[in-house]
């Protein structure tokens, strides 16, 4: 039975068809136009007139998911102008619609901070040319109906992106290094992506979407398996899974300011959409292994992203490793609904992907509006180490707040957006227990088990981050004297913050959408599972929550006490130093650092970290018992750099000298690869 | 919505919670300190000595030094708002399963992490090296002791379907002979670790020692005074009470009220204070009888309470 | 005196690890030149309203150590004192005693 008033509109004809379709039209040409005027406009309006058609045609990007969320007509756009042989055929459904919607939010926040962010080059032509069109795809990919046209958008979302992260290679040296992992990374998840699809494409007779996913059913299980395999990787490598997330931490450091929040928040969801569209949408749901893989890998991802970011004194790669962390968060509901659809419990499976959407959609507000003031903090103290960061929030009250509040959402305080879809994962782990399928017994508790190490981790992150970043004494010349950032740089990013406020109190503006774009993906027709209302519940168990009551009973009990401590204290708050042992200093050195604070757990995690500590100490020349000087440095690289890819592209360049050596010149040697290159072809073709 | 009780009634119930935590939970450190004082061979002063001492402090200046922001004087207000909170939502003394729209186990948790990220953030806010030192230590304790804690809720959320505290305490006071399963007894040991991390007592942090090098939880509040004080030590004092009323709720529940009607409630109030005495009595014999651990060796004890709470699970799952 | 034989925590009386948290500062010994300011400094750190109780005759009047090279002077000299308490060194029982009647127990 339906819920609600609202009408699933599966076919393609209905009332709202032309303004659905249209407005998808609207969108990618105001998008098309913002990236040309940004090209050819003079300097002194191209910043601003590209960045308002880059809102526009986010904003109408949003009512067109708004649009298809509320009356689920499906919008669709077909033209064989653009791309030959097969043309650009767009179907945006309520599962599109709502990651077109969150990329719509995000890219109107960050467009609005850029209008305050100087450097990184982004007031190049180049970079007002290509921002618009970075944004216009994230609009677009989700709209994507066949093989062909998602795989272009695909592209031209890494192309564009990609040289976003490059934009700055003149000045710094790292980038471009940065610019080089992300490069081979994206093309090789494309690769796999392009092979999946294709062999798809190739066993289902057609490469539109609605095609695949009615022949889906009767194709070879080994063709099921590898497409998606091969589309885990690919879309997983995207959206930063382990043991392919190594650009991330690279590549978002070095992106200018708004464009490492786009990434962040609006395109690693495109991984997630993927990976759910092929998965379920496409392949109508598969066999316990590979939602059990998809789990492994998110369970893999959460803590291996939450115990990097725990200890790194980097914010920018804080923010990236988390990133991993929630991505793994997402691919651990992704895989808890699969699982529970293999198995048939169908509504347990809707749960779980809601709560996977839903922490998609929270993850977006929450981590862009980190990402934001993060740039904000950047632009300010002039670095992005924390070690040198600190007193921020008395200089920067706004920007400071905000990253507080963003932070604290991805910590999954009460409040906050991000408790409820934590809530909402927990919940729908649990209540797979008990079950007979021995699969469930074992992935929910190591489930449960990550998500509450995680959650632990990331509580320690944000207390890091925001304690050591904004509070206590400035711990550099940088941080004394920074200034708070101009109104649009605050405006951009206080949005988001106050989305997660929002979010928090009254998740159910957000909700309904998630669980019908959830139906609409796995084509379910059973009853809504959760109980709406100002509560997030399931139905039918005893288990609801009630956000905004708990957020109202929170702010009601600290007013009392605070109402006390006024009544209580009999002389206003005297200010002085701060006891330091009867010190005569008291100064920031003083201070615990990031890397300190993360001292406890390196230590405790070190056979997986694997610190490197390096000590010079260099003698008085006339005796080895008095030191002149010493020198400490440690450093923490990711594990599976270290392992897997310096030895791979170690391996990759040994075979690439090799290889070199072959073709030495000699014209008999190249007309003897020739004839044997001929044979083989003869010999397989026939 | 609701079938149970009438909200008057159940308003009643959450006033004498916070009342009741509010009191109690000095009460309850008085009387662990008076246990160990006897046990040391003194006399040691009254069990009412923390709530005299909660009144002095209440009414001493309070100080903020110069590099503060409005984060320092904010933490005390949140760690009391949050527990206070907790116990208003929690069924400590009376459970009504109709009212299970805010009383999850899962929103208890994140609620008391609330409260140590807030004391975290204002120890992080007075600049000094203690500060710092005190809230690194703390929150490692506490994100290793998460997984812990969670996967034993787990344990006894399975057997009830929910991981609503009333369903669990309702299922619990149908089923006597639930304590005696192997899943409750590894989940009860686990949940004993955890709570004495969470609360900072023996052996993981020793609340009366004065070196700051062995300080984990002192350290943290070693620059705030008077009123500000007197709430972080009523704060502190209220965890420990409320953690253990819990536990006393989830493993030990007889005596709760199953009813409105001011006799159950009066008698939910009397088993209540009663059982979380008991295990107040019981936590300080042990602590005289440890020593602190080392640090280092925290993560290892943390982790043997994880693996025991896996257990719990699997044996719940092989049990159902 | 906070042993198991005298007992001061009898009477509510506990050493803190902060001036902070303290209601006075119990000081002994004369103050020497480099303690002089870490003593200021303290006394400064505990909140209003607070006491400062010199035991000893040589936080009294410098005792033995008068005139010495390293000597500032008597705890008086640097803070003001409320309650000084004589003997070389004082009993236990007479430090509570005294700290007794100086919060009225």
């Amino acid at each position: 039975m339906p819920a609600g008033p609202r009408h699933d509109h599966h076919g393609v004809a209905g009332p709202g068809r032309h303004v659905t379709s249209g407005l998808l039209v609207v969108t990618a040409l105001v998008g098309v136009t913002a990236s040309a005027t940004g090209a050819m406009a003079p300097e002194k309006i191209r910043t601003h007139v590209s960045v308002a058609l880059t809102i526009a045609a986010c904003g109408c990007g949003f009512v067109l998911a708004a649009q298809v969320l509320h009356t689920g007509q499906i919008a669709v756009v077909h033209t064989t102008r653009l791309l030959p042989l097969s043309g650009l055929s767009m179907a945006l459904d309520r599962f599109g619609a709502l990651f077109v919607a969150v990329s719509a939010v995000v890219g109107i926040c960050a467009m609005v901070f850029r209008l305050g962010y100087h450097g990184h080059g982004l007031s190049s032509r180049t970079a007002s040319c290509i921002l618009p069109l970075f944004v216009t795809t994230l609009l677009l990919v989700p709209a994507a109906s066949n093989v062909t046209t998602l795989l272009f958008l695909w592209e031209l979302m890494a192309v564009t992106s990609l040289l976003l992260v490059l934009i700055d290679h003149r000045r710094r040296s790292e980038v471009a290094s940065a610019g080089q992992w992300y490069a081979v990374m994206t093309q090789f998840g494309a690769a796999a992506l392009l092979v999946g699809l294709v062999l798809l494409t190739a066993h289902a007779g057609s490469q539109s979407f609605a095609a695949i996913a009615a022949r889906s059913a009767y194709l070879p299980a080994w063709v099921r398996d590898s497409a998606f395999v091969l589309a885990v990787v690919g879309f997983g490598s995207k959206a930063g899974m382990v043991p392919l997330h190594v650009w991330l931490p690279r590549a978002h450091p070095e992106a200018p300011g708004p464009v490492s929040a786009l990434m962040s928040a609006a395109m690693v969801n495109l991984g997630i959409y993927g990976i759910v569209r092929v998965g379920d949408g496409l392949l109508g749901g598969g066999p316990a292994w590979w939602w059990l893989l998809v789990m492994a890998l998110g369970a893999l991802s959460a803590l291996f992203g939450s115990l990097h970011s725990a200890t790194s004194s980097d914010l920018k790669r804080l923010l990236a490793y988390s990133t991993t962390d929630n991505v793994g968060l997402m691919l651990l509901g992704v895989g808890a609904s699969g699982l529970f659809a293999s198995t048939g419990h169908r509504a347990l499976a809707l749960v779980a992907l809601v709560a996977a959407l839903l922490h998609v959609v929270f993850h977006a507000v929450f981590k862009g509006s980190l990402f934001l003031s993060a740039n904000s903090l950047q632009q300010a103290t002039g670095t992005t180490d924390l070690d040198r960061m600190g007193g921020l929030l008395r200089r920067m009250p706004l920007t400071g707040t905000i990253f507080l509040v963003g932070g604290l959402a991805m910590a999954a305080m009460p409040v906050l957006c991000g408790f409820v879809s934590e809530w909402l994962l927990l919940q729908a782990m649990l209540h797979g227990l008990p079950s007979s399928d021995p699969a469930i017994a074992v992935a929910m508790p190591i489930g449960v088990g990550a998500l509450a190490l995680t959650g632990g981790l990331t509580a320690l992150t944000i207390v890091k981050a925001a304690g050591i970043g904004l509070l206590g004494q400035p711990r550099s010349t940088g941080a004394a004297e920074a200034q708070e950032v101009g109104p649009s740089m605050r405006l951009g990013a206080g949005t988001l913050a106050t989305l997660c406020l929002v979010f928090g109190v009254a998740p159910f503006l957000v909700v309904p959408s998630v669980v019908d774009a959830a139906r609409s993906v796995t084509r379910t027709r059973i009853p809504d599972p959760l109980v709406g209302g100002w509560q997030v519940g399931l139905a039918g168990v005893h288990g609801a929550l009630a956000p905004g009551l708990l957020a109202l009973a929170l702010l009601i009990a600290v007013a009392l006490v605070a109402g006390a401590r006024r009544v209580l204290q009999s002389t206003p708050a005297r200010r002085t130093h701060a006891w330091g042992c009867g010190r005569e200093f008291q100064t920031a050195t003083m201070e615990y650092t990031a890397t300190s604070f993360g001292e406890p757990l390196t230590r405790v995690f070190e056979d997986v970290l694997r610190p490197a500590h390096d000590l010079d100490v260099s003698h008085v020349a006339e005796s080895r018992y008095y030191v002149e000087a010493a020198r400490f440095h440690t450093s923490l690289d990711d594990a599976f750099e270290r392992r897997a890819y310096r030895p791979a592209s170690v391996g990759l360049g040994w075979w690439g000298a090799l290889a070199r050596r072959v073709p030495n010149g000699s014209i008999h040697r190249y007309l003897a690869f020739g004839l044997v290159a001929l044979i083989v072809v003869l010999v397989v073709v026939g | 919505m609701r079938t149970g009780w009438p909200t008057v009634s159940m308003a009643a119930v959450s006033l004498l919670q916070v009342v009741g935590v509010l009191v109690g939970g000095p009460l309850l450190v008085g009387l662990m300190r008076t246990v160990r004082c006897r046990l040391e061979g003194r006399a040691g002063p009254p069990v009412r000595q923390p709530l005299y001492d909660l009144r002095k402090l209440a009414r001493r200046e309070r100080t903020t030094s110069d590099e503060t922001s409005w984060m320092f004087p904010l933490a005390p207000l949140v760690l009391v708002g949050s527990i206070v909170v907790v116990a208003a939502i929690a069924p400590l003394l009376a459970t009504d399963p109709a009212y299970g729209w805010s009383s999850d186990l899962f929103a208890v948790v994140f609620l008391l992490l609330l409260g140590s990220v807030a004391l975290a953030l204002g120890a992080l806010d007075s600049g000094t090296a203690f500060g710092g030192m005190g809230a690194s230590r703390a929150m490692t304790i506490g994100a290793l002791s998460e997984p812990a804690l969670l996967v034993a809720i787990l344990a006894l959320s399975v057997p009830a379907h929910s991981s609503n505290l009333p369903a669990i305490v309702t299922r619990s006071l149908g089923h006597p002979l639930w304590l005696a399963t192997p899943e409750r007894l590894l989940a009860l040991v686990a949940f004993v670790i955890v709570i004495v991390a969470e609360s900072g007592r023996l052996p993981v942090d020793n609340p009366t020692t004065h070196l700051e090098l062995t300080m984990i939880h002192e350290a943290m509040v070693l620059e705030y005074s008077g009123t500000d004080l007197a709430l972080i030590k009523l704060g502190e004092s209220m965890r420990l009470a409320v953690l253990m009323a819990l536990f006393a709720d989830l493993f030990v529940p007889w005596g709760v009220a199953t009813a409105p009607g001011p006799v159950h409630l009066a008698l939910g109030l009397a088993t209540t204070a009663a059982k979380v005495a008991a295990l107040g009595v019981g936590l300080a014999v042990f602590e005289v009888a440890v020593a602190k651990l080392r640090l280092f060796r925290v993560p290892e004890l943390l982790a043997g309470a994880f693996v025991l709470s896996v257990l719990a699970v699997l044996s719940a799952l092989v049990v159902a | 005196m906070f042993s198991p034989v005298y007992d001061a925590e009898r009477f509510g009386m506990r050493l803190e690890a902060s001036p902070r948290h303290a209601d006075g500062l119990l000081v002994t010994g004369p103050v020497t030149r480099n303690m002089a300011d870490p003593l200021r400094r303290t006394f400064d750190a505990v909140p209003n309203p607070r006491v400062v109780v010199a035991v000893g005759d040589c936080a009294r009047n410098c005792g033995v150590f008068r005139g010495a090279y390293g000597v500032e002077g008597s705890v008086a000299d640097v803070v003001p004192v409320d309650l000084e308490i004589a003997g070389c060194p004082p009993d236990p029982a007479t430090i509570i005693t005294a700290l007794r009647g100086l919060a009225g127990t």
